[in-house]
Order: structure tokens, then C-alpha cells, then sequence
């Protein structure tokens, strides 16, 4: 029988929903995403079979459903909360931040917040500058919080599944450019963990390592190296905390050549401190610096013929990498 | 509201006398405990700094013995009171606030963040209006469970400057939520009388969300407790939120180190409230004009509460710091 295929936004809904016949205690809260769906369209089904108790539209209003998260997470629910873009997360910040992350710490270990915010990240949707960024690199420089960024609808079913097991808050970013992507996604029950990279593409030359959208970008410039004879090792951290640093680094020990592609802004960014894990991790091993590519550290302009400048793409860590093996 | 609130305020009498003892020996507690928190401050025997509840203590026992051990409570900076009032224990608060691992907190939340799951106490928050949104979420998650808790959020008037708490209580009125938002409105934001900060009137803010809000003396515990108990029954039956400014002063400065106050507020006028408007003093003048007691009683009530406190501060004194390990600990769950 051949393996069943999902998009990327039907394996986000799958896992909700079976997390939501699961377990009582998983509800969603967020602006349209009841009978809307969400303006992605991922939730489209779950309020009928749910209701509107545990598929609860709210006002317009990041920091309010973030904060009401955490109260409900605290005294024994399980929020799945929407922040329908990425950029929005700024407006919830404190909660996530001084609240989320901290409470489980600060209160010596009593108190927990087992919650989830699903949001988004990516550009190139010609949306500009407030409805384009890739900010998981700011939650995942806070302690308290887990950090989630699946590149396929195996990894999104499986990692949402995870995320909403988990006892801690998760920030769980989702491409939106990718929601129509299709993958092999099993019918049977599964769960990624977290901290756990995986091996998207083996090869002896040189290592991807790629997150969340950059996965897709780095596979179409492994495929055009391989035609030139280079073989490229594409790893995708798929959680960025935890982090799986040794997957990274034994890839590099093997290929000796690194590039690190994340869609997030470049600098202070995901690509630095993972460029910092494989040089502290293998170093002696390394024929060449580590390079990064990340978002161009500017806001996303709305033009495409500006915005397209901003992202890695295909094109560019083909040649970046022909560049570090010497095959300028 | 003032004049309908005296309306509830539930009377004195023998057969309830016992109550109004133990509420003044609650705020008996909180007062000496706050009062030692300062001497351990100006001993350099504390870490860090606190902000002290004196003057305060009619709106937190008023509040906490109008709800269940299992009820919720978020608090503040200023939240020692809340705590004891909630059921904490003095001996737990002082060892957090040194530091110690007896404390509640295994000494990681020091004063601004005691938390304890079996009083029902969510936790203080060092973010002014920070915890609106977890009080709120506790009476979202009270509702999905079918459970008749209420949540409790404690504030100064200095939150009235944060948008978070307006987003909240938007939700908290439209989804008829059992969560009472309680202002304590002690005249000043830190440094800043609140005629520098606030436009309008403090409960407008919750009327224009269609939430009940009464505005009331907050040194007068009785009525504290009395408003309390109908806001407490209305959100337990689901009828929803509300919201209730209690008008209080705090005797201290915005923290222990704050001791030059007059740029910002006169001798006389913190006399003036001390005098006139102690909640201690207006309860135990009200017990005795009944003839419910007489001051032998209230005097041995504060000589039990005073040796507590001095055990209490010996308990966290000699208890032992949280040992190096425990740094990475409890990051994450």
C-alpha cells in the first residue's frame, strides 16, 4: 500500500485533533480560529467536532491569550494557544518571557505551564515587514521555553504531538509558506522528540544544517551539488531548544565543511550559535570557517524584486558551498 | 457604590466574634511579619530588597477570608500580605526570603515571587499587572473543568497604566468568568502620586466592559470582607467577573531602601491615615465599643503573633542556602 500523504497544514490539524480526543484537557484559544480556521485555513473542521468551549475565538488581543494560557496551563489545562504571526509574538513577549518561561523556575518547581504557542515564521509571501519575520531565535534565547521549528508534515505532526505532551511551554513555529507542502505521513500514531535532529540527506562532502523552511531550500541545493559532484549532508535541528549538538557536530567530524541556514535574521541570530556549536564541537576538524546564511538584516520589504533578496535560496547556498569546497 | 456597599457590610455580634479575632490576628501577623522584614533589611540580614504591606492589611484579609482554600489568588511585588493572608506559613515566607531552600520557593523567587500551590497561590509577580492574565486563565480553566473556583487578582493602582489588564478583562466580562479583580489603590505608582498617572476614574475602567465595580474604604476590613463575600458568590454561581478598588495607603516607602519621602508625599499626610485610619486600630476600637472583647485579649493576640514571627525568623535564619546543584534545577518541568 502506498504511504499516505498529508500537506503540512492537514498534519498540523491531525495532530490537534488527536491530541484533543486524547486528552480533556487540550483546548485552543486565539483570533479566528473557530469557525474561521484560521486564515491559514489549518484548523478548518476542529470547531465542529470540538465545539466552541475547547475552539475558543478571542478578541484581538496577543498578550491577553498568551497570559490566560499560562493561568489555564497552571491549574490543570493544556492551552494550545495561536499567535497567527510570528511578528505578533512581540506583543505577547512578557507573558511568554517573564511569565511562561519563568514560573516553573521561580516557584522552585511547583507550578507548571504545559503550553503551547503555535505561530508562524517565513517570508517571501509579499506580505512586508510586520507579517514576514522569522523571531524563533528570541524565544529560544530564553531558559523556561522549548523551541519547535518542523520542516515537513512528518516532523509537524509529530512534534506538535510532543509539544502538547509536554510540561513545559513550547514556542511552535510553523512556515507558513509551507502549509500546502506535501509529505509521507503514517496513519498510525507517532511523536517526534524534542532535541532529537534528523538526517534529511546524507552525504561526505559537506554539511547543511538547515531549519524549518531553509530544510526544502537546502535538499534543492544538495540535489543541484550532487549533479556537480559534491555530496551534501542536510541535518535539520528540528527543535532549536533543546538543541542537538551532537548530531551537528559528528556530521561536521565526518563532511569537515559547514553551512547553516535559517531563515531568521542573521546576525545574533539561530545560524550564529549554531555556527558556535560546530566550531567549539569541531573544531580540529574544520577545513574551512563555518558560514552562515540567514535572513538579510534588514525589515522585509514588500517588493518582490526586494524581498526575494532577503532569503536564502537554492541558488545561493549552491554557490556558497561550491565556494567552501573549492569548486569556485 | 460606597453607600450600597455599607449596606453589605455584615454586622458584629458574639456569635461572630471569634471571625473578627482571627482577622485581627491576621492582620496582626502580616504587620509584624512586614515590620520584621524591614528590621532584617536594616540589619543587612536580607538579600536584595522588599516592599513592605504595612497599612494595607484590611484589603488582603478582607479579600482572603472571603474565599476558599482551594480559590485562586495572584499577587504582587507588595505580596506578603496576600500570602499570609492566603494560608502561608510565616516560617516558609521568612526562609524564602533569605534565601533558603525551606523557603517556598526553594530560594529562587526571594520576596517578589512566593508561590504555593496548596494555599491556591499562583504566584507574585514582579511585573506590574503581570499576573492579570494567570488569574484570569485560572478562572478560564475553573470554567472548563466545571469546577466552582474563583481567581483573585491582586493590583495596585500602578497597573492601571498596562494594557494587559483591559485585554483581560475584555475576555474575563465576555466569557463571564469567576475572577475579581482587586485594586489596591494606595495613592501612589513607586514615586508618583496617581493624579500624575490616571485620567478618569479607576472603576470606569471595568464599567465600560459591563463588569460590576464598587469603589470602597479599604482600611475597614469588615466591609473588605463583607463586599467580598457577595462579588466571591456572584462569580461562584457563573454570573461573572468583577471588580473592586479598595482605597488604601501604604505607611512605608515604594520599597524598604525608600526612607526620604517628603518629595513626593508629607509627614502629615502619612500621619494622617496612621492616626485616623489604621485598619488595626478602627477594628479593635469597633470590637471593643460593642463590648465583643476587651484589649487584654487583642494585646495577647499580638504577644502569640509576635513570638511567631521571632521563631519564624530564627526557623530561616538557621535553615541552610539551597545547595549549588540546585542552580540548573526546575528550569524545565
Amino acid at each position: 500500500m502506498p504511504e499516505r500523504e498529508l500537506t503540512f497544514g492537514a498534519a498540523i490539524r491531525e495532530a490537534l485533533a488527536e491530541e484533543m480526543r486524547r486528552d480533556p484537557r487540550v483546548f485552543i484559544v486565539g483570533e479566528d480560529v473557530a469557525e474561521a480556521g484560521t486564515p491559514f485555513k489549518v484548523f478548518s473542521g476542529l470547531v465542529e467536532e470540538f465545539g466552541t468551549k475547547r475552539v475558543v475565538d478571542s478578541p484581538i488581543s496577543e498578550a491577553g491569550i498568551s497570559g490566560v494560557g499560562v493561568g489555564a496551563a497552571m491549574t490543570g489545562m493544556r492551552p494550545v494557544v495561536d499567535i497567527m504571526f510570528g511578528d505578533f509574538l512581540t506583543l505577547a513577549m512578557d507573558q511568554i518571557v517573564n511569565q511562561a518561561a519563568k514560573v516553573h523556575y521561580m516557584s522552585g518547581g511547583k507550578w507548571k505551564v504545559p503550553i503551547v504557542y503555535r505561530t508562524t515564521l517565513g517570508a517571501t509571501r509579499r506580505s512586508a515587514a510586520q507579517h514576514s519575520q522569522s523571531l524563533h531565535a528570541w524565544v529560544s534565547h530564553v531558559p523556561g521555553l522549548q523551541v519547535a521549528i518542523p520542516s515537513t508534515p512528518y516532523d509537524a505532526k509529530g512534534l506538535l504531538k510532543t509539544a502538547i505532551r509536554n510540561e513545559n511551554p513550547v514556542v511552535f513555529f510553523e512556515d507558513k509558506m509551507m502549509y500546502k507542502l506535501k509529505g509521507p505521513v503514517p496513519e498510525d500514531e507517532y511523536t517526534i522528540p524534542f532535541g532529537v535532529a534528523d538526517v534529511k540527506r546524507l552525504g561526505i562532502d559537506l554539511t547543511l544544517v538547515a531549519t524549518s523552511s531553509m530544510v526544502q531550500v537546502a535538499l534543492g541545493a544538495a540535489e543541484k551539488l550532487a549533479g556537480i559532484g559534491i555530496q551534501a549532508e542536510v541535518i535539520d535541528p528540528r527543535t532549536t531548544a533543546p538543541l542537538d549538538k551532537q548530531t551537528l557536530i559528528d556530521s561536521v567530524k565526518k563532511t569537515s565543511r559547514a553551512i547553516v541556514i535559517d531563515e531568521g535574521y542573521e546576525r545574533y541570530g539561530v545560524t550564529a550559535e549554531i555556527a558556535a556549536v560546530i566550531a567549539d564541537g569541531a573544531f580540529y576538524y574544520l577545513d574551512t570557517p563555518v558560514k552562515r546564511m540567514g535572513a538579510l538584516d534588514v525589515p522585509i520589504p514588500f517588493s518582490p524584486a526586494l524581498e526575494d533578496l532577503t532569503v536564502p535560496t537554492e541558488e545561493t547556498v549552491f554557490q556558497m558551498a561550491k565556494t567552501i569546497c573549492g569548486r569556485s | 457604590m460606597n453607600e450600597n456597599s455599607e449596606l453589605l457590610t455584615e454586622s458584629m455580634n458574639a456569635t461572630n466574634v471569634e471571625h473578627w479575632l482571627h482577622c485581627y490576628e491576621q492582620m496582626v501577623k502580616i504587620r509584624k511579619f512586614d515590620e520584621k522584614v524591614n528590621e532584617l533589611y536594616m540589619k543587612a540580614l536580607m538579600p536584595g530588597l522588599a516592599h513592605l504591606y504595612i497599612g494595607q492589611e484590611a484589603v488582603a484579609v478582607g479579600v482572603c477570608e472571603a474565599l476558599r482554600k482551594d480559590d485562586y489568588i495572584t499577587s504582587t511585588h507588595r505580596g506578603h500580605g496576600h500570602c499570609l493572608a492566603k494560608g502561608a506559613s510565616i516560617n516558609r515566607m521568612f526562609a524564602e526570603l533569605l534565601g533558603k531552600e525551606a523557603g517556598y520557593c526553594r530560594g529562587k523567587g526571594g520576596s517578589m515571587h512566593i508561590a504555593d500551590p496548596e494555599s491556591g497561590n499562583l504566584g507574585a509577580n514582579a511585573i506590574v499587572g503581570g499576573s492579570a492574565g494567570i488569574a484570569t486563565g485560572a478562572a478560564f480553566s475553573a470554567r472548563l473543568r466545571d469546577s466552582d473556583q474563583v481567581a483573585v487578582c491582586f493590583f495596585g493602582e500602578g497597573a492601571l497604566g498596562q494594557g494587559l489588564l483591559y485585554e483581560v478583562m475584555n475576555m474575563a466580562s465576555l466569557w463571564k468568568l469567576p475572577v475579581i479583580y482587586v485594586c489596591e489603590n494606595n495613592l501612589y505608582n513607586e514615586y508618583t502620586h496617581v493624579s500624575e498617572t490616571m485620567a478618569g476614574t479607576v472603576i470606569a475602567r471595568a464599567e465600560a466592559m459591563g463588569i460590576q465595580a464598587i469603589s470602597l474604604d479599604g482600611q475597614d476590613v469588615q466591609l473588605v470582607y463583607s463586599t467580598m463575600q457577595e462579588l466571591v458568590e456572584h462569580a461562584r454561581r457563573g454570573e461573572g467577573p468583577a471588580f473592586l478598588e479598595c482605597k488604601t495607603y501604604r505607611y512605608y516607602g515604594h520599597h524598604v531602601g525608600d526612607i526620604n519621602r517628603e518629595y513626593y508625599r508629607s509627614k502629615e499626610e502619612e500621619k494622617e491615615w496612621k492616626e485616623k485610619r489604621d485598619p488595626l486600630k478602627l477594628l479593635a476600637e469597633k470590637l471593643i465599643a460593642q463590648n465583643l472583647t476587651d484589649q487584654s485579649v487583642l494585646d495577647r493576640i499580638e504577644t502569640d503573633v509576635q513570638s511567631e514571627i521571632e521563631s519564624g525568623v530564627q526557623f530561616a535564619l538557621e535553615a541552610a542556602y539551597p545547595d549549588p546543584s540546585e542552580v540548573t534545577e526546575d528550569v524545565y518541568a
